[in-house]
């Protein structure tokens, strides 16, 4: 089974890989390019543990190949924070302890990052269902909506 | 698995032509790389359709409208007149799954993937849609309703692969509607779905088409449920006609995702309800 | 410990809500979990498991996938130890299948090699001749004389005699007597009620990296609940002795109870071995949920006598749970759970654990106690609905206190049950209007909570910080509540603390993170190290000042002259101490190991309202109040959040999870797909009220609270639902199915 050679964009880096035909973008960024804030979860698009997003559209990297990456733009959570400043979503999850185990945290914020730059002034119930595809078996998700809605007054107010 | 990305339809068709082995089209995954994964299906040949010019586009075509295969549910759900002229159709394709799904799902690929419980399907069977295909003989349409034969299995013939999927015009005093019913509020494979698209003049409904799913091996269009509506005002009795003949279309099974009793007693409740929304929508609410 | 010993006013520290110290590394992606590591040269595993919820393994041809390019070692249970009796061998048969396959999924052998496709491809070149059994999932049919016999003689002392084998042990418990006090009830309520199988649901596959060499030497990074507990199970099953085995606890991404128990890492361990390479196991979702430790299955019996005014004359409870192929279903703690709340003169509880053919059950927060909460709660709600009773005043009419005698024999100490009661009828939740279609339910709930071995070490920097060494991984923020406890003892900045999870080289044995014993046990240990690091340094300031000992006092950080040399000299701080502790006698470090012993309970109310649509069976929590006892909450928000974290699994486990085996014994919905747990937009907010009822057993009166959270919201949801819809569930979950059922037998009937 022969390799396929992938140049892609990570994080406004320019990198670039082999990887097996049946490697997902899930396990390339994690076992190629030692990006692990990406989590697998499922592997089957159930739990948005592996969430990043390709050219600005929110995706789980486990239901894209590896292959599929090429010419792409690919922004995970380790692109959040600009050197050792975090993004406001970062730092009101650790404000408000919108995690715990800190599993799902990634994906969520890679998920609310999209959400709040496509909608800055979304309600509860679209923060919910926006969501609904980032499972938390800890929080039960009230500390996580309550950070995203101030964290998204604050960056209205910021503006 | 070999990988390929073909830069036109006819290219593609040419490499399944000549391949042995399992052979599967790739659009947006979320169905295929599950499949992969799960050791459910491992192509020897995978083809990724998206590199082909016009599969991303959403286009007017004749007053309606032309959806290419590797369209996103997100895609959709992002372009205005689209769903202001078939909001049933796009509210299906959204229920799919979750955000970063929809990022990746396509219409023509929730068809071909031949779920009984696809969201996207009955609500495309009540507009009336089509698909164009393209095979080793050349490129045919099928009405959407002829696309699904059994769970899992399409009309497709081996080598055909979806080009794009196709909408009526809506004309005036149209609407339409989806709703599903899942057991959360989201994330699940619909346990009944219906999609319903109706036109009236006034009051008065002249036209309609009723789609069910999840209730069968395939999505249903259920004629006799149509039937009940067209000559009236949505009126309890027409309503109440239309959930009998809902129910009695059913042919469900008991699984771990419902009853018999409960798909065929929550397919004539969401016909109603569908048919409510889509009777307002079509007299100019939003 | 006495009651006056308990600190419980003026904290500074205490109270508060500082950052957690793990939250930079988590929301950035720095955070290393189970499958985050990585070593030079390491191979990736696959286990093949048993299609089958019953057979013999007749053969296992590995020759194949041996020969496969790039597979570096084969392992079957020839591979490990042998001899092993008791829960050692239970293990070690549950982590790979010896002549029988006992469960759809149960491990028979494993694969490592140089990549994970490698390795899933040589897995299906694995060759095994089973020869099919029957098989039994139901915990009432398993009982049943005519039930399949997974393995005979598996019962201990405790069963009574001409049950079936499959019934391991037995539990009989209660006081007074039971037939009076029925006799002199008004009403007297008998039901039956079910649970399916739930799971913890942890987002997190179990995931470790092991390494070993022909030394017997060997170092295991994996998430776990325990890792001195991996230590010593990995060490009996692999033949090596336990110090020669290093664990480190990764950070865990959920564990609710499902990662005290080892399913991967003895067999990482022994392909390791075998490869001499390391080696990275990874569960899928589909194994975790097949072979990992989901909760029991449970068919319960209630019976409860009241009078007509709301007191309870008697109770009676027959609790029978299966925990999969093994021994160990936590019968006798639903037994004990179910009638706490209640002071009895009357009660009478029994509970049988059953064996069937199901993976080996684990712990879920509070294990046992949810279910027998379920039944409970529910017939004291049908009591009170029949009788015309307010749920809460009943409660509080019959509720258990100090002094009074427990359903399962001792007499309580301090306990916050009333006071969770009072401060839920007063709030404006119980008042609130509800809607048409909507319903509201109460319920009470309770864990006993624990205590277990406990190992410390508090470390002083020469600039002043100090290092917390701890045994038990942080599964709920206990890094942050460490870091307080110590601060508030030595009066210096929470920010100077670090609290790490060291590995089992450098404590004593430490007990795994469970029984929400955490905040209690290392927190006690953390105190008492941090008063034993401030005894050491007080005796440095004394030698410096040459004075007694005894005469030098620990203030706001620093050493203090008292006594009769109060005031002679400046008070010395902390970090002038430890700059020349290496002149002065050495590194001061502070340390604490015992097995405290005064853990104290968690009792908790619930208040919930469900909205039923009467055509779809669809219910919607509508809104959530968690009133629960926490001793004393260390920091605030944690204890939210695990109030929180726990009604919502609770919700999950009442309306939508259940585990679903088909005819043909396998596990029907191994994924998250169809194991449906709530998503962010199924749930309200939810709010939580604190209780504070000191624990006389906590320097500062910490109770644990992780788990008590979850038993109320089975009942408190089962009783808004029926309060909605008007139909009373017996099974759980109350899934729209079950529910348009009930409401279609009602209008029938």
């Amino acid at each position: 089974m022969s390799q396929i050679h992938v140049t892609t964009t990570v994080n406004g880096d320019e990198v670039e890989f082999l990887c097996d035909p049946r490697e997902t973008l899930l396990d390339v960024l994690r076992d190629r390019l030692d990006l692990t804030g990406a989590k697998e979860g499922c592997g089957t698009g159930d739990c948005g543990a592996c969430s990043v997003t390709v050219d600005g559209r929110l995706v789980c990297s486990c239901l894209m190949l590896g292959a599929e990456a090429e010419g792409k733009e690919i922004a995970t959570v380790e692109g959040m924070a600009t050197d050792e400043k975090l993004h406001p979503l970062q730092e009101k999850f650790i404000e408000y302890a919108a995690l715990q185990c800190g599993i799902c945290t990634p994906g969520i914020l890679v998920a609310t990052q999209n959400l709040l730059e496509k909608n800055p002034d979304p309600t509860e119930t679209e923060v919910r269902y926006w969501l609904a595809g980032n499972l938390c078996r800890c929080t039960g998700y009230d500390k996580i909506i309550r950070a995203v809605m101030d964290t998204a007054a604050d960056l209205r107010g910021a503006s | 698995m070999q990988y390929h990305t073909p830069g036109s339809f006819e290219d593609a068709v040419a490499i399944a032509a000549s391949a042995s082995g399992v052979t599967r089209f790739l659009a947006g995954g979320t169905d295929v790389l599950v499949q992969l994964r799960t050791d459910l299906v491992t192509p020897d040949d995978l083809i990724d359709i998206k590199h082909i010019d016009g599969v991303h586009d959403i286009s007017r075509e004749d007053g309606g409208w032309r959806i290419g295969a590797a369209v996103s549910g997100a895609e959709m759900s992002e372009h205005a007149e689209l769903g202001a002229d078939w909001p049933g159709v796009v509210e299906a394709m959204d229920l799919i799954g979750s955000t970063q799904v929809q990022g990746r799902a396509t219409l023509a690929g929730n068809l071909c993937n031949g779920s009984p419980a696809a969201d996207s399907v009955p609500a495309m069977i009540a507009a009336g849609a089509w698909v164009t295909v393209i095979g080793p003989d050349g490129e045919r349409w099928i009405a959407v309703e002829d696309v699904p034969v059994g769970p899992g299995k399409t009309s497709l013939t081996k080598g055909e692969v979806e080009k794009s999927v196709h909408l009526p015009a809506r004309g005036a005093g149209g609407g339409d509607a989806y709703l599903r019913f899942i057991p959360r509020t989201e994330m699940d494979i619909a346990v009944v779905g219906c999609g319903l698209s109706l036109t009236r003049e006034g009051d008065v409904i002249t036209a309609a088409r009723v789609s069910l799913g999840a209730v069968a091996p395939t999505a249903l269009l259920v004629a006799d449920a149509a039937a009940a509506l067209i000559g009236s005002a949505l009126d309890d009795a027409a309503l109440d006609a239309l959930a009998a003949a809902a129910e009695a279309a059913c042919n469900p099974i008991t699984d771990k995702r419902g009853t018999i009793r409960f798909r065929t007693h929550v397919a004539g409740v969401l016909a109603k309800r569908a048919a409510k929304i889509a009777y307002d929508r079509a007299g100019g609410a939003k | 410990m006495a009651y006056d010993d308990v600190k419980t006013g003026e904290f500074k520290v205490v109270g508060t809500r500082p950052n957690r110290p793990d939250g930079i590394d988590k929301v950035t992606g720095r955070a290393k979990f189970g499958a985050d590591a990585t070593a030079p040269g390491m191979l990736h595993a696959a286990i093949l498991r048993s299609p089958h919820a019953h057979a013999r393994i007749v053969k296992i041809d590995t020759s194949k996938a041996e020969a496969l390019k790039g597979v570096k070692a084969v392992v079957t249970r020839a591979d490990f130890a042998t001899g092993l009796t008791g829960e050692n061998w239970n293990i070690l048969e549950n982590v790979m299948a010896g002549d029988t396959a006992l469960y759809d999924g149960h491990a028979v052998a494993a694969v490592a090699a140089t990549s994970a496709l490698i390795a899933r491809d040589a897995m299906k070149l694995i060759k095994v001749d089973y020869e099919v059994l029957p098989h039994v999932t139901d915990v009432d049919k398993a009982m049943a004389a005519d039930a399949p016999i997974l393995r005979e003689g598996a019962a201990d002392k405790s069963v009574p005699a001409g049950l079936h084998p499959n019934v391991v042990r037995y539990h009989e418990s209660g006081h007074g007597d039971v037939a009076a006090g029925f006799a002199a009830a008004d009403l007297v309520i008998e039901d039956s009620f079910r649970t399916e199988a739930t799971h913890q649901g942890y987002i997190e596959p179990h995931a470790c990296l092991a390494q070993m060499g022909g030394d017997g030497k060997g170092e295991i990074w994996c998430c776990t609940q325990g890792h001195f507990n991996v230590q010593k199970v990995c060490a009996a099953l692999v033949g090596t002795e336990t110090s020669q085995l290093r664990v480190t606890a990764s950070e865990i991404g959920g564990g609710f109870g499902g990662k005290t128990a080892v399913f991967i890492e003895p067999v990482a361990l022994a392909l390791a071995r075998k490869a001499n390479r390391p080696v990275k196991l990874v569960m899928n979702r589909a194994d975790v949920f097949r072979a990992s430790g989901p909760t029991s299955s449970t068919s319960m019996d209630i019976k409860i006598g009241m009078t007509k005014d709301g007191k309870i004359t008697a109770a009676q409870g027959v609790f029978r749970l299966q925990g999969g192929a093994f021994p160990g279903a936590p019968m006798e703690f639903t037994a004990m759970c179910a009638f706490a709340p209640y002071a009895l003169e009357n009660v009478h509880q029994v509970g049988y654990d059953v064996m069937s053919n199901r993976p080996k059950q684990a712990a879920y927060r509070a294990p046992g106690s949810p279910m027998a909460a379920f039944a409970v709660e529910s017939v004291i709600d049908e009591l009170c609905n029949e009788l015309g009773l307010d749920p809460i005043d009943v409660r509080l009419k019959n509720a258990s206190k100090q002094g009074t005698k427990a359903s399962f024999g001792p007499t309580w100490d301090r306990i916050g049950l009333v006071e969770t009661l009072e401060a839920a009828k007063a709030h404006p939740h119980y008042a609130a209007p509800l809607k048409k279609g909507q319903g509201r339910g109460i319920s009470c709930g309770f864990w006993f909570n624990h205590g277990g071995e406990t190992a410390v070490s508090l470390a002083l920097s020469e600039d002043g910080t100090v290092a917390i060494s701890v045994g038990t991984p942080d599964i709920g923020g206990s890094r942050a509540s460490m870091g307080q406890m110590a601060a508030e003892e030595l009066g210096i900045p929470y920010e100077n603390i670090r609290t790490t999870i060291a590995d089992t080289a450098t404590l004593g044995y430490n007990e795994i993170s469970h029984g929400s014993r955490v905040t209690y046990a290392s927190g006690l240990a953390t105190i008492k190290a941090a008063r034993d690091a401030k005894k050491k340094l007080c005796a440095r300031a004394a030698a410096k000042w040459g004075i007694d000992a005894d005469a030098v006092s620990w203030v706001d950080g620093c050493a203090v002259p008292s006594g009769p040399n109060a005031g002679d000299f400046d008070p010395m701080p902390l970090e002038k101490i430890t700059k020349s502790m290496g002149r002065t006698g050495g590194p001061i470090v502070g340390h604490y190991e015992a097995t405290p012993e005064g853990a104290g309970v968690s009792f908790a109310t619930h208040i919930v309202d469900a909205e039923v649509d009467p055509e779809t069976g669809s219910t919607k929590v509508v809104r959530y109040t968690v009133v629960q006892d926490a001793g004393k909450a260390i920091h605030p928000t944690y204890v939210e959040g695990q109030f929180q974290g726990g009604a919502a699994q609770g919700i999950g486990w009442a309306l939508n999870e259940e585990y679903i085996y088909g005819e043909d014994g396998r596990l029907q919905n191994a994924g998250f797909l169809d194991y449906r747990i709530p998503v962010a937009s199924d749930l309200p907010m939810i709010d939580t009220v604190i209780v504070e009822v000191p624990n006389p057993g906590h320097p500062y009166g910490v109770r644990g609270v992780g788990e008590t959270s979850i038993c109320p919201p089975l009942a408190a949801i089962a009783n808004a639902v029926s309060a909605a819809a008007g139909v009373r569930l017996h099974e759980l979950p109350m899934s729209p199915p079950r529910i348009l059922a009930a409401l279609d037998a009602q209008a029938d009937g």
